[in-house]
This record gives structure tokens, sequence and C-alpha cells, in this order.
């Protein structure tokens, strides 16, 4: 099997780690990883701020760079969810678009769904997970117990936290056109944030906005994409 | 009320600064009223009980014509007097004329909406006639000069200590009156009001086209007061709240009080079915206005229709982490939250409303919520298309998004940005952002190495 990483600009920039943590799991699993060249971004800011000739571009370009996957697979539920929901809807008619909305999975979503790998190995054992619904990889993708049940697997325990399956505050644009609504969201799921020993999530986006605002608020916590976690489980 | 839509940014930081105990009030409030609704969904098949909302609102809407005929046939048939309203204007001549009429020096009021978007109390007023909101939040802040913060809970944004300053100040109560003193006394002066008033005006949850049955939904009986004690009832009727049968109501009425409240049901739901008879007390003449204001303009717009399903429940200003920052009031106008994002550009335009669109980060928590399965998310992003395709968006975002678009487009300048990341100066129109993230969450601090850099030592 052969797949194709879609590393997605955010995580491309600030959370390298995920890509390589994919790409060491992908390959223990047995699977072939292509890394298509001149992929950049899947189009979402410019989408969800209602710029879609722009987004437009930007979908029909990572198309043309990720058509001749077998399955392509993000280390993102938001930008999943973005070529998996909305590229057939921005490029209505466009068979590629649907075909590639097809083969296209979160990486905790295909290593259970596809693969069938519920169990990595135990390298979490006695670690305390607090662990981040992404809006879109939970409401969209529909994306909930892959993750935790990897980590679950992986011997950690998930702690409960009110506001897990709350919306961070990121929002792409949205943190920075309502940047005080956005860090009041923030502060909000940092509140009740229990002790963990790493709070985790599919999304850089999520990811950079809270480790931010924990460092402005001068809180301290390991803050880790769940690609790197699911490596660290398999003993990597 | 007046529209101040377009100050939504500001307004909501200002808010934030200047009250943060709403932030408290509001987010205890709906996220209690949240998890009622998440336990009341537990409680039935609501995947399925949804759909088929969604479904009987749909024939309704696209058969609209049809049911407005067939409800103000019904009505007449049982002697309500049943009037169309385009807007406010002709909604003021109506209440004038029953003012006139009837002599009205005070009209108590069930708490709707609809009745906001007319600006029936500055009517009223205007015409000397004394008005009573009878529902206690509504009470609470016709009493502090204040528009409804939420469609269910007008007063969700009002501390304790808040309303107990109020009450000193307005009846001389204690500054540390318990909540149910404080209800008493209120319940004193509205309960003079029912049965002094000469006219009780209401909205409606639901008319039904099948019988001209008036539902209306309430917890604390002052709607049942309202719209039976003094002689004459008006009520103002959004011409989208039609629904086809009355058996429909048995979806309806307990699918709105689980999304709304939590509830089973509310308290008391009245069915009116016109005037009394002589040998029966209640109002002797009831009006139904039907009322347009906009709506078949949006019915006709065929990718902005769906909001117009909505029960008005507040389910998904309940479900969203935007709204619970700062309440209702910064958005601007009557319909606040999730819904109002998308309702209030479809009623008022786009021009006054632009950003509105943008006050949710599309989590999708609102869809979940709705009962009626309106796809607000989907809704937002089509405003905002629409917003940009008008030329609203402002300068610094087109030039961002372009900018942020040409290097997206170029693995070279994306790589060049990539290097500017990690230390060379940045594309002038991306620093306004960086500048807006940077001031709550510090410094961004990119990966020693892009994962694309990495690539090359993986496959080595």
């Amino acid at each position: 099997m052969r797949v194709a990483l879609f590393i997605t600009c955010l995580a491309d920039q600030f959370y390298a780690e995920a890509g390589v943590a994919t790409v060491r799991l992908l390959r223990a699993l047995g699977v072939e990883v292509d890394f298509p060249k001149g992929q950049t971004c899947c189009g979402q800011p410019a989408f969800n701020a209602g710029h879609w000739n722009e987004a437009r571009s930007l979908a029909q370009r990572t198309i043309r760079i990720l058509e001749d996957a077998e399955y392509v697979v993000l280390p993102s539920g938001s930008c999943a969810s973005m070529v998996r929901n909305h590229y057939p809807e921005l490029l209505p008619g466009d068979g590629e678009a649907l075909r590639l909305s097809e083969k296209t999975y979160e990486l905790s979503q295909f290593l259970v769904r596809v693969l069938g790998v519920t169990e990595l190995g135990k390298g979490l054992e006695g670690k305390k997970i607090a662990y981040h619904h992404g809006c879109h990889a939970l409401r969209e993708l529909g994306v909930k117990e892959e993750p935790l049940l990897l980590l679950k697997n992986g011997g950690a325990e998930i702690l409960p936290w009110e506001a897990a399956e709350e919306c961070c505050g990121f929002g792409g644009l949205f943190s920075v056109k309502l940047p005080e609504v956005s860090l009041a969201m923030a502060d909000r799921k940092l509140s009740t944030l229990p002790q963990a020993d790493a709070l985790t999530s599919t999304d850089a986006g999520c990811l950079l906005h809270l480790s931010g605002r924990m460092g402005k608020r001068g809180e301290n916590m390991r803050v880790v994409p769940l690609a790197t976690l699911l490596w660290e489980a398999y003993g990597g | 009320m007046g529209v101040k839509a377009k100050l939504y940014p500001k307004e909501a930081a200002r808010l934030l600064r200047e009250k943060p105990g709403v932030r408290e009030a509001v987010t205890g409030a709906t996220l209690h009223f949240e998890q009622g609704r998440k336990k009341a969904y537990g409680e039935i098949d609501a995947e399925a009980w949804r759909e088929r909302a969604k479904r009987v609102k749909d024939h309704l809407l696209s058969h609209l014509d049809h049911y407005l005929e067939l409800a103000e046939k019904r009505l007449r048939e049982k002697g309500v007097q049943v009037h169309w309203a385009e807007g406010p204007e002709e909604a003021h001549r109506i209440l004038r004329e029953v003012v006139a009429r009837h002599g009205v020096k005070r009209a108590v009021k069930a708490k709707s909406m609809l009745t906001e978007e007319l600006g029936v109390n500055p009517l009223l007023e205007s015409l000397g006639v004394e008005v009573y909101e009878t529902d206690l939040g509504e009470y609470l802040i016709q009493l502090l000069g204040e528009p409804p913060s939420h469609i269910v809970g007008p007063a969700i944004h009002l501390a304790l200590s808040e309303i107990q300053r109020l009450f000193h100040g307005r009846f001389g109560t204690p500054l540390d009156a318990s909540p149910e003193a404080l209800a008493a006394v209120a319940r004193k002066v509205l309960r003079e009001a029912f049965l002094t008033a000469e006219l009780g005006i209401s909205g409606a949850n639901f008319l039904v086209a099948e019988t001209g049955t008036l539902a209306l939904m309430e917890n604390e009986g002052n709607i049942r007061l309202s719209t039976s004690l003094p002689r004459v009832h008006v009520a103002f009727v959004g011409i989208e709240k039609l629904l086809p049968r009355l058996a429909d109501l048995a979806l309806f009425l307990p699918l709105t009080a689980r999304a709304a409240t939590g509830q089973r049901l509310s308290t008391y739901v009245s069915l009116i079915q016109g005037p009394s008879r002589e040998e029966e007390e209640g109002p002797k003449e009831v009006h139904v206005v039907l009322v347009d204001h906009g709506r078949t303009t949006l019915l006709h717009d065929p990718e902005a229709w769906e909001v117009l399903r909505c029960l008005r429940c507040g389910a998904c200003l309940n479900a969203c982490p935007v709204y619970r920052q700062t309440g209702g009031h910064p958005y601007g106008y009557v319909y606040s939250g999730p819904i109002g994002a998308v309702l209030d550009p479809g009623l008022l335009g786009l021009e006054d409303t632009y950003p509105l669109p943008y006050a949710s980060t599309l989590c999708g928590a609102c869809y979940e919520a709705c009962p009626v399965k309106i796809p607000i998310p989907k809704l937002l992003l089509t405003w905002r298309n629409r917003a940009v395709e008008r030329g609203l968006a402002p300068t610094w975002e087109k030039g961002a998004i372009k900018a942020f678009s040409q290097v997206m487009q170029s693995p070279s300048l994306y790589r060049l940005f990539s290097k500017a990341l990690r230390g060379l100066p940045l594309p002038q129109d991306l620093l306004p952002l960086l500048k807006a993230w940077t001031e709550g969450r510090g410094p961004l601090k990119p990966s020693p190495k892009p994962f694309h850099e990495l690539w090359q030592e993986l496959e080595e």
C-alpha cells in the first residue's frame, strides 16, 4: 500500500515533527510513503474567509499534486475535512475533486478505518493526556473515537476535560479578525484544562493557538501533535 | 430596535474588556441549557426527530402561499381578525387602530422577538400606552432599557447582584434580597398590570394552518395571562412560523422544548382558537398580524432560505462558544449568535450586517444543536463569500489573502516564505495579521526546519 503524505502548510512550518512521526509510523506499519513535491496549502484559510476564487485555485493545485495517490493522509483533521467535504462543494462537477475527497484521511482515521490498526504499542504507559477535539475533525469528519482509542491502547490515560469538545477559538482568520473573542475562548479552554503530561490534538492551528496563549498566561505544558504521540505509543 | 451589527467586532471587544461579568453569566447559563439539551436529545432518536421536523418545515416553506391562505381562512372562520404586514409601518398602523378603537391605556406583552423586530414597544409608548413586558427576564431588561441578550433568556447576561441593585433602586427591596423575593415583587407589579390592561400582545411559536390554532410555549404562565385576561389580544406572527397540521405540534412542541431548555415540554402550552364565545371568559377580540419583514425575499434566495426553518429556540446560541463570550448585545440586532449571523444578513441585507457572518469559528456546534438542521456553518460560508464578492472585506484582508494565495501557488515563493518565517522579513501584507496574532499569544515559533526539508533526511 502506498500513501501520499499531505503535510499541510501549518504542520510543515510549525509542527514538522508531526510529519516525521507520520512517515515513521506509516513505514513501521508496512506502508510506503510518498511526499508529492510542490504541495503547500489546501486553501482552507481563504475558503473559510469567503475568498473562494483564491481557495479554488489552491484546491485545483492541490488536486493536481495529489491525484495519482492511492491514499492521501494528513496529520490534520481540519485540512482533511477541507479536502474531503469542501473540495467537492467548491468544485462541483469536478471528478478529480471527488476522487481525491474519497481517498483522503486524517492520520488516526486512516490507521483505524483503513489499516484496521487499533493498537500501536505501549509506549505511552503511565502518561496522562488531555485531548482537544478539533472541531472539524470531530463534527465534519466524525473523528472522535479513533485518536482516543489509539492513545488509550498505547497505555495513556485520557483525562476528563469539561471543555474537550469545545472550540478553542482558533478558527483560522477568526483568530486575527476577532482576536479578543478568540483569546477569551482559548482562556475558557485553558482554565478548565486538567494537569496533564501533554495536551494533544490533530490540528496544528488549534495547538499553535493554545500553546501560544498558554505561554502568554505563564502556564507550561507539553503541547504536541497527535502524530507524535502515536509514534511514541509505537515505541519510536 | 436600531441595527448596530456593523459594530460587532468593536462591541464584542469592548464588552469583554469592560464587563467581564457578562461572559461569566452567559457562559454559566448557556452551558446549563446546553447540557439540558444534550440530555434531552439523548432520550429520543434526536436525529430522526430533527430530520422529520426539517422535512415538515421544508414542505411548509415550499408551499407557503397555500398554507398562508389556508391559515387565513381558518382564522377568519374562528372569528379572528387577520392582517398582513409587509414590515413595521403596516404593523404599526394596525396596532395604532386597535389602540385608538379600544382606548388602550395599558398593554401587557408576552415575550416576542418579532415585536422587537417591529419596534412595538416604542410605538406604544409614543401613543401614550403603558407597556409591561411580562416575561420576568424581559421585564428586567425593559426596566434597564436594554434589548434582549438571548432569544429565550433575554436577561441571561445579568448577574443576580445587578438585579438586586435594579430592584433596590426601583422598588426599595434590600440589596441582598433573594431571587424568590425579587420574583415576588415583579409578580405583584405584573399581576396588577394583567388585571388592568386593555390589550394583550404576543408572538407565536407556531400557527397551525389546518386549524388556525396559535401555539404558545412558556414556563412562567405570563403568556397565558397576557393572552387571556385583556379583552383584546393581538398576536404578531412571522409568516415562516406556520405548521401545516395540528398533528405536527406533537413533534414540534416537545422538540422545541428539548432544544431550548432541555425540557420534555414547556410548563405551559397555550393553544388559542379565536376569541371567546358569549358564555366564555377571555378576549372578545383576537387579531393575528402575519408579518413578512424580509422573509419573502429570503425565501426566494436559493442559497440562504434554509434559515427560515428557525424555531427561535436559542439552542444554537447555547451551543456557540463565540456567543458565550459576550452574549447577544454586541451582535447589534434582535437575533444574535449563530442564527443571528445568518438570519440578520438575510432580513436586513449584508451591507448593514457585514461582520456578523464572521462571528463564528465554523466549529459546527450550532448545527449539531439545531432542531431543524439549519446548516448554519454552510450559510455562514455563503454570506462570507458574498461579502467578499461585494467588496465588503477590509483592504488588509484582501491584501493578506492575495499575498498568502500567491505564496501558496508557487513552490519557490513558498520556500522563500519558509525562510522568512525563520528570520527574514515577511511580506508587508501579512504583518498586520502577525501583529494581531502575537499580541495575545507571543511570538510565532516555527519548527527549526520545515518538514519539506526534513523529508530529504527521511528519504536517505
